[in-house]
């Protein structure tokens, strides 16, 4: 006779929680494949934890977000934003879609010329660009979205220097009637900076202003935001033309679009509750395009958005450790990874599938990381059927960000994998090895033997 | 002519001392006179008293938590659906409306269940943070009210508004505060309970009253009735209530759904001044535990919104019994212990 | 460890404690031992009966079964 599915014994009290209309999260469906492929498959062939990103779910995202500006305005150009994921197979999977770059440091803006995009196509941004960092980017005719008074100033030295105009653009910070307000990138609207900075840069002469930035927050989760900013950015645009009859070229408007994770002390899951890309690029464009722009002088509208693009194409697959009894009763089940990879979870909630098929029951636990340290923990509290040491979890919507945020701490981090649009894995990063940690390492001479032998003999 | 069979599903059966409208929605749809009814309890936890009132609910069955998300609830309906087959279903918590609202239409298209409710926007502008504006924008009188994010906002507030004032969280709570300590004080507590904003509103004297209704989604209103409680329990519940003769009360309502095309059930919640100036203080987007006043003051506005929703002919109610009151009581059942075992295993009884 | 003498369990996994009013639930396998124990079965009898029904080893059932007679023990159920 076949044997029956184990299942941990659980039991539970009954009529806790009485009346109580917030209830906890319960009922996971599994997930047991990717894109077609098993997920005990991926572990066995590329271990545990290890990362998995969906290309057909990447390009889906990038195609549709597409159609939904480009239905509602007709001059629409996306920048990959290469801080929310910045993996080379990534960025070319959104290249390959038609995406520019949009970098925001050095290193992010070597590895986009890297990658092969043309140096005009690379938005540079950020608040600490160096002299070098300009240089280079003035010689590459890449837009410089200037971020404060210093670095106004040092360009317009330095194009002197190099007898060159380069294209720019200014961040601009506004009100937008959200909280808190993203005040400390770029100009001030409201008071005015923003006015005098594009007076300066216009009557200098020494630098073309062709755009205008902005970017008014993050996992923005009201879109009617987006409509006054591009209102104010609007606004901007219309007086440069009043006063100087010079056309800006684009308006960028950032990014901060929300994905369907659900953040911490939130009510309703982030599936439910979080704007579609269609909200946002509705407040947008009919800001634009009800500003009073002449037709053929409408600006291009960048969008640098990141996480709504990749956030749901990235999932972490993870196996259970161990479960423990804390002192207080409740169930902790010890996970293979933690916040070290999973920086995320920090302010998500993130979504949690058991990767196998279970009954009905389900139990509240605490899921805790492999670190040694308390703040180690990445669920506070799921429900989750009774999972054994071994079993395999998987983690949603962890596309944006965790890669390029994690952190190296006292283990390696995992590979990543991408299941191409053939149903096929394929290793995009291997997972680290103590030679590539260890590879930057210089040990001086005079530390590199040492003798335990005059220390306490090890008792036989 | 025979009248129409509807099955009908009911959400809030917990009808305990601080009660859900469920038990009231469901006597008032027992009264209709135009259609007959068999009634389905849909219940979040095995105690709410209604899942054991069989001679008012015929059946129930446990749903997920509104936080368990669209898709699951959707899943558990359709199952729901495939023994009940469900006509038309009353969502009467407010913390599960916004779920309802967006699966509303996925509901009446593939499960052929109806609900009449309001729209997303209308759910969303009502909403006690928002309420300040919505009064400007319709032209209605509602106190003075500034979301803060921090405490050093409030004395500056306070100038304007002068103290008492109220201080109220973004979904549950309010205090009011003589001073400015315990305003901040208020603050502090409610947004470590609550989170931010905190709203800091205009203190209003004068006497609560509320408007029981629903509006079309056209700008008619089809029924209202007006009643002032008598007597309030220590949780600030309606213990009893009678219905009032109050033309500006009615006016001010009509006024109200003919502006926001209000579709669905409502109740407002007024403070009547000593000078008879009537301040929108709450809007809450579905019927009240006090409903079935309505189906007993000869306004079943509960069989007119059913009504409504299956597209039959819906007569505004223009008249109301004047003087009729409520008055609450609790009763003990005696039940088995295995009907809770029931509930609490299969979630079905 | 025995279970308390007026435990009731019933097939859909329902426990009811008649001294304290409380009441659990529990899946099948935590049925089956609290069944067993009822019965007056060794833990070493219940391991074997458990490993014969299903694919697990003995040490899992071991670890297991000591966890769930904890919780049983935290909800009073035994004396």
């Amino acid at each position: 006779m076949e044997k029956k599915q184990y299942e941990r014994p659980i039991i539970k009290p009954l009529n806790t929680g009485l009346m109580n209309k917030f209830g906890t999260r319960t009922e996971y469906t599994p997930t047991t494949h990717i894109d077609g492929v098993a997920v005990s498959e991926l572990i066995k062939e590329f271990g545990s934890p290890l990362f998995v990103l969906s290309e057909r779910k990447i390009r889906e995202n990038y195609k549709n977000a597409k159609r939904i500006f480009e239905t509602r305005y007709p001059k629409i150009q996306f920048a990959w934003s290469y801080k929310t994921n910045y993996l080379n197979a990534i960025c070319n999977i959104f290249h390959q879609e038609g995406s520019w770059g949009e970098v925001v440091s050095r290193f992010e803006y070597e590895k986009a010329l890297k990658n092969g995009v043309p140096g005009n196509k690379i938005l540079f941004n950020g608040p600490d660009k160096t002299d070098d960092d300009l240089r280079v980017a003035i010689k590459n005719d890449s837009p410089i979205h200037i971020d404060h008074l210093d670095e106004l100033y040092r360009l317009i030295e330095i194009a002197g220097e190099l007898n060159a105009k380069p294209r720019v653009a200014i961040r601009v910070n506004m009100d937008t009637g959200i909280y808190p307000m993203w005040d400390r990138f770029g100009f001030n609207y409201e008071n005015g900076q923003a006015w005098d900075a594009i007076n300066k840069i216009i009557a200098g002469n020494k630098l073309n202003l062709v755009g205008l930035h902005c970017h008014i927050g993050t996992f923005m989760l009201s879109p009617g935001a987006y409509g006054i900013a591009a209102t104010k950015m609007a606004d901007l645009a219309l007086s440069i033309k009043k006063r100087y009859k010079k056309t800006i070229t684009y308006i960028d408007m950032g990014g901060g679009f929300a994905s369907k994770n659900t953040l911490k002390g939130t009510y309703q899951l982030g599936a439910d509750a979080v704007p579609e890309i269609s909200q946002y690029a509705e407040a947008i464009c009919s800001a634009l395009l009800n500003a009073g722009f002449e037709t053929e002088e409408l600006p291009y509208l960048y969008l640098e958005t990141g996480r709504a693009l990749v956030d749901d194409a990235g999932f972490l697959l993870g196996s259970v450790i161990s479960n423990k009894r804390l002192s207080d009763g409740r169930r902790a089940t010890i996970m293979d990874f933690g916040v070290n990879i999973l920086f995320t979870s920090f302010w998500y909630d993130h979504k949690i599938s058991p990767a196998q098929e279970f009954g009905l029951h389900t139990e509240d636990c605490v899921l805790y990381g492999p670190l040694c340290m308390n703040i180690d923990v990445v669920r506070e509290n799921i429900s989750l059927p009774p999972m054994k040491a071994g079993d395999h979890v998987v983690v949603h919507h962890v596309g944006a960000y965790n890669i390029t945020q994690s952190m190296q701490f006292i283990a390696m981090r995992p590979a990543v994998v991408l299941i191409d649009m053939n149903g096929k894995p394929n290793v995009i990063k291997k997972k680290e090895t103590l030679d590539i940690i260890e590879i930057n390492e210089v040990l001086p001479a005079y530390l590199k033997t040492f003798n335990l032998n005059s220390t306490q003999e090890i008792e036989k | 002519m025979s009248k129409p069979k509807y099955t009908i599903a009911v959400t809030g059966l917990n009808a305990v001392d601080s009660p859900g409208p469920g038990i009231s929605v469901i006597r008032a749809l027992r009264d209709a006179k135009s259609f007959d009814v068999r009634i389905i309890g849909l219940s979040y936890e095995s105690l709410e008293p209604g899942i054991y009132m069989h001679d008012l609910v015929d059946k129930t069955y446990q749903v997920p938590y509104p936080a368990a998300g669209q898709s699951i609830l959707f899943e558990r309906f359709e199952y729901i659906n495939s023994i009940e087959n469900i006509d038309f279903l009353f969502p009467n918590f407010d913390a599960e409306l916004f779920n309802f609202i967006a699966i509303q239409e996925q509901f009446e298209k593939e499960l052929g269940i109806t609900m009449v409710l309001p729209t997303q926007e209308q759910f969303e502008a009502r909403h006690k943070v928002n309420l300040f504006e919505y009064g400007e924008k319709h032209g209605i009188k509602v106190p003075f009210a500034k979301m803060v994010y921090n405490m050093s906002e409030i004395p500056a507030i306070a100038n304007d508004i002068g103290y008492p004032l109220v201080v109220k969280g973004k979904f549950y709570d309010a205090k009011i505060a003589y001073t400015t300590d315990q305003a901040m004080q208020h603050f502090n507590k409610i947004s470590t309970q609550w989170g931010l904003p905190v709203l800091i509103q205009e203190f209003v004297h004068g006497s609560e009253v509320n408007v029981c209704g629903i509006g079309n989604g056209e700008g008619v209103t089809l029924g209202a009735v007006p009643m002032r409680k008598l007597y309030i329990t220590d949780k600030g519940k309606a213990w009893a209530g009678v219905t009032l003769d109050d033309d500006n009360l009615i006016n001010v309502t009509h006024k109200l759904v003919k502006a926001t095309k209000w579709r669905g059930p409502f109740e407002l919640e007024f403070i009547k001044t000593s000078d008879d100036e009537y301040f929108l203080i709450e809007i809450n987007p579905r019927f009240p535990a006090w409903c079935y006043l309505t189906a007993g003051s000869g306004q079943n506005q509960i069989e007119a919104l059913v009504n409504l929703g299956k597209g039959n002919k819906v007569v505004p109610f223009e008249t109301y019994d004047v003087g009729k009151m409520f008055i609450r009581y609790s009763y003990d059942m005696i039940v088995n212990l295995s009907e809770f075992e029931q509930i609490s295993t299969i979630g079905e009884i | 460890m025995k279970m308390r003498k007026n435990i009731a369990l019933s097939d859909s996994g329902f426990i009811f404690n008649p001294s304290t009013g409380d009441s659990y639930s529990a899946n099948p396998i935590g049925q089956m031992i609290i069944q067993a124990l009822q019965n007056g079965k060794t833990d070493e009898e219940i391991t074997k009966s458990i490993e014969e029904e299903y694919m697990i080893d003995a040490s899992t059932v071991e670890k297991d079964l000591y966890d769930f007679k904890n919780m049983l023990k935290n909800y009073k159920l035994t004396e």
